[in-house]
């Protein structure tokens, strides 16, 4: 089968290029080598959509954070997204700091961000009577989504609209021929016309295969810790400590979650490998202690689980200076389209990056719109996130749907069910934690795995190679009991 | 909503509730309801398939199951109503709770509210054991509901951090499936869980127990391929140039339960610090008026039969709550003091007879338990060992109390 478009990477930029393009009548196609989307960076950042006032005026991080800020929160509606514009404060701790603080209001007013205020002393205490400092940026037009859901929203609309996907299919060669681009993965050969490199941390690897070598990207691991949502009320809005000039990251913050927990961090490290996505004991207590700054009163027993996503940095740790998204054709190889250094503020940048590209690929490759397409995704609220009333009323239209099996996130059994079978890949753990959040509370699903996993094996007939946490090779079960002793 | 009006509401039906409410059934207590979360009755007893339980109660080693069983039996016998597949998601400081379940969402109004929701199993991400984030890393109650309900192994060589009762009793049960148990790793300089489980689970299987050491590192992409142990200081840190890593496949986390106490929270019901179970009194009511609790959920038990007697002691406050309308007020309050972790109950009336619960911090020989009213010594019960996973128990008389303003407990030599 001959496609239009191949896109390599079913991430939040992949995922939201291939909802923008399934407006059009082009056949696509996305290849992603794992066995779910938002596996990479996608899925393991803070979730906040940035207003963008830290990024260099005129730059396409700035254009397309701004913008993308301002599309989001009707993108959110439309696909059935959380979203919470909770405002976010940037801390300054003296004097040097305050004076940051206008510099970067001054960076935000150019850039186009609404509402900047720098507040003293008194307005941070009363809006955050927790957090210690001398004055803040108030940011009110920065927010928090789920990134999870998100990118898997885009996808099913994708998906819903024509597009195809194919799971655990990675890329292993990229041939350019005269009439397109021929795609080797894994599992087959693929041709298209065009190609989107939306491959994240992989994408210079990508490009390479396509005899693009202008581009390396060097992997920078932020690394967080998240509370107990117990402690979900400490802060009410996202606190970041005032960025010092040309770190690779945006500072050690406090960001209350759109789900209702806190996460503290993440950490910037360069480091060698690219998937090293482990978490390290010496970044875990930097996180904390950098939080108390902040936070004097952040309380000790609160945690229930570490993580950490990679930067695609177009800088390493000996280059200075700004790098911007490259967002382009490649000038020599036609009809290859790199989608590099996505890195934050990448999810509030995604939707506008996605309208920019597909505007860019309506220019070689022409098609006419969809009628049918369908831009809304409906999706009902999770259960845990009703009212009482409206918890009845649910149950009283679904009757199945009362029973709960994970207790901490109040996860029913019927969301379960409806996960398993709207899973992109093999339904593993992971995917269904993201679509549901079982298994995401404070006992980390020592009351529901055992029960998830037998819903895989006995009502889905998952046999024990499918059961699995997250890759492949991540088997849950080594054998049934007896085996070893035969 | 449906309303049901109940006398008393049980939250659990795992051995604290089962036990409370046969005793209050068996008492004559008529409008009784517990809700069980799970499909079943008995709670974690019925993944327990060892032996060892119902020492104290029944003079038998019965199995967790049969254990559960005869007090399941009772209460069906006594034809006390159960929820099962049931949620409560709410409780209210007026005792109103709400339950989820197939089909419906029911208000359940109780005279009593009796916590019996256990406890839960301390997780890596609790314990922020760093490293990556592989398959293969099983707090060790999952694997044994695994292993024994649903017959599937977790692994096939294991380590296990923490030396807490389920982690010993899931040692010898993975060396009798066949698979290899390479070390249990212990923080403390002792064993957590009970003696006699060291010895029948590990000593006899040739397991070794690493004392004063922790796992630091988690390797494995996909599962975990091993992990890294160090010794650690007196600090509780570890030490730098003492890392060893060992290729497993599996590793099970045993390192300490937590009283689940989200409910109680939520009714406003207070906490102690030290055993984040619910302040009680000797009644064991909680701060809430007619919210009473007993078992896991309001300190973490070493054997089963102190959950069964706890609940009985309580059924008996619950009679009097539902008799009277309210409880002696309880004025003196009860200080854990030196070597101990705490005692129960943290407040007393001083008009009856009271059994105390304690737990020393490190363990030790001919060790004196000193019951003390500012400074003058009420009471004094010497043991020839005590130690922390061993709970002890000591009684003081109606009489002990006469004039008594503040008790304070300490351990001595």
């Amino acid at each position: 089968m001959k496609y239009d478009i191949i896109i390599i990477g079913a991430g939040v930029v992949g995922s939201a290029v291939a909802r923008e393009l399934s407006r059009y009548k082009f056949r696509v196609l996305v290849l992603e080598k794992e066995n779910d989307v938002a596996y990479g960076s996608s899925g393991a950042n803070s979730g906040v959509i940035h207003a963008g006032f830290n990024v260099p005026p005129g730059s396409l991080k700035a254009k397309f954070n701004v913008e993308g800020n301002r599309i989001f929160p009707r993108l959110a509606r439309e696909l059935s997204v959380p979203f919470k514009r909770i405002g976010k404060l940037v801390v300054a701790r003296n004097k040097t700091e305050r004076s940051r603080l206008e510099e970067l209001k001054d960076i935000g007013v150019k850039n186009g961000v609404p509402g900047l205020r720098v507040i003293g002393k008194k307005e941070l205490r009363r809006l955050e009577p927790r957090i210690e400092g001398e004055a803040a940026l108030y940011v009110p037009s920065a927010g928090v989504t789920s990134p999870f859901l998100f990118t898997i929203a885009l996808a099913e609309c994708a998906r819903e609209n024509g597009i195809k996907f194919r799971f655990g299919e990675k890329v292993i060669g990229i041939k350019k021929t005269q009439c397109g681009f021929i795609v080797r993965t894994s599992a087959g050969l693929f041709r298209s016309q065009v190609v989107v490199n939306s491959a994240g941390i992989c994408a210079d690897e990508i490009a390479r295969m396509a005899g693009i070598n202008r581009y390396r990207l060097y992997p920078n691991r932020g690394e967080y810790l998240i509370l107990d949502k117990r402690f979900g009320n400490l802060v009410g809005r996202m606190i970041y400590p005032v960025p010092l000039k040309g770190a690779p990251g945006l500072g050690i913050h406090i960001t209350p979650t759109v789900d209702g927990n806190i996460l503290l961090g993440p950490s910037d490290a360069f480091i060698k490998d690219r998937s090293d996505t482990r978490t390290t004991a010496s970044v875990f207590s930097r996180l904390i202690k950098e939080a108390e700054e902040m936070l004097p009163s952040l309380p000790r027993e609160a945690f229930i689980q570490g993580y950490a996503g990679i930067r695609p940095k177009r800088v390493s740790a000996r280059m200075k200076g700004f790098r911007d998204y490259v967002i382009e054709e490649d000038p020599k190889v036609s009809g290859f389209f790199n989608l590099t250094g996505i890195e934050s503020p990448g999810l509030t940048a995604a939707p506008a990056i996605a309208k920019y590209v597909t505007s860019l690929i309506l220019k070689s490759l022409s098609a006419g719109k969809k009628a049918a397409f369908k831009a809304a995704l409906k999706k009902e609220t999770r259960f845990a996130e009703l009212s009482l009333r409206d918890k009845k009323r649910r149950i009283r239209k679904l009757p199945r749907c009362g029973e709960i099996v994970c207790r901490c996130e109040q996860v029913t059994k019927e969301e379960l069910r409806d996960a398993v079978k709207g899973a992109f890949g093999i339904p593993s753990l992971a995917a269904i934690k993201i679509r549901t959040r079982a298994m995401t509370g404070r006992c980390q699903g020592g009351f529901c795995s055992p029960k998830i996993i037998e819903m895989l094996d006995k009502e889905f007939g998952l046999n024990k190679e499918n059961l699995i946490l997250k890759t492949k090779e991540s088997y849950l079960l080594a054998c049934r009991t007896k085996d070893l002793r035969r | 909503m449906k309303e049901k009006k109940v006398d008393v509401a049980i939250i659990g039906g795992g051995p604290a509730g089962l036990a409370a409410a046969a005793k209050l059934a068996g008492d004559g207590i008529g409008n009784i309801l517990i809700i069980e979360r799970n499909e079943w009755l008995g709670g974690i007893l019925e993944q327990c398939i060892h032996d060892g339980f119902g020492l104290e109660i029944f003079k038998k080693s019965l199995t967790g199951p049969e254990y559960a069983d005869y007090y399941i039996r009772k209460v069906k016998k006594l034809r006390v109503p159960c929820l099962l597949s049931s949620m409560v998601i709410n409780l209210s400081r007026d005792r109103v709770l709400t339950v989820a379940r197939k089909g419906e969402l029911l208000a359940v109004r109780a005279k009593a509210v009796i916590l019996a929701m256990g406890c839960r199993e301390r997780t890596r991400g609790a314990l922020c054991i760093p490293g990556t984030r592989p398959s293969g890393i099983y707090t060790a109650g999952v694997a044994q509901n695994l292993i024994n309900l649903k017959n599937w192994m977790v692994g096939k060589r294991l380590v296990i951090l923490g030396s807490g009762d389920i982690g010993l009793i899931m040692a010898r049960r993975f060396t009798l499936e066949g698979a290899k148990v390479l070390a249990v790793v212990e923080k403390l300089p002792f064993a957590s869980g009970l003696e006699r489980n060291v010895v029948q689970c590990l000593n006899d299987f040739g397991i070794p127990l690493l004392l004063e050491r922790t796992v630091v590192d988690v390797h494995g992409r996909a599962r975990v391929s091993s992990v890294t142990i160090a010794k650690v200081g007196p600090c509780g840190r570890p030490i730098r140039g003492t890392e060893r890593k060992i290729a497993c496949d599996t590793l099970l986390i045993s390192a300490g339960l937590i009283p689940e106490n989200e409910l109680s929270r939520g009714a406003g019901v207070i906490l102690d610090e030290r055993t984040v179970g619910p302040l009680v009194n000797e009644f064991y009511e909680t701060s809430a008026k007619g919210i009473f609790t007993c078992g896991n959920v309001l300190h973490v038990h070493d054997i089963v039969d102190w959950v069964s007697f706890e609940a009985e002691r309580l059924a008996f406050g619950v009679k009097e709550y539902l008799k009277k309308g309210c409880i002696a007020p309880s004025k003196i309050d009860v200080k854990a003091g030196g070597g101990l972790k705490y005692v129960l109950p943290q407040r007393v009336s001083g008009a009856r007879t009271v059994e105390f619960a304690m737990r020393v911090d490190q363990p030790g020989r001919n060790r004196a338990v000193v019951f003390r009213d500012n400074g003058r010594i009420i009471r004094r019960f010497t043991f020839n060992r005590v130690s922390p996973p061993e709970m002890i128990r000591a009684k003081l008389e109606e009489s002990d109390f006469k004039g008594i303003k503040m008790l304070s407990v300490d351990i001595e030599r």
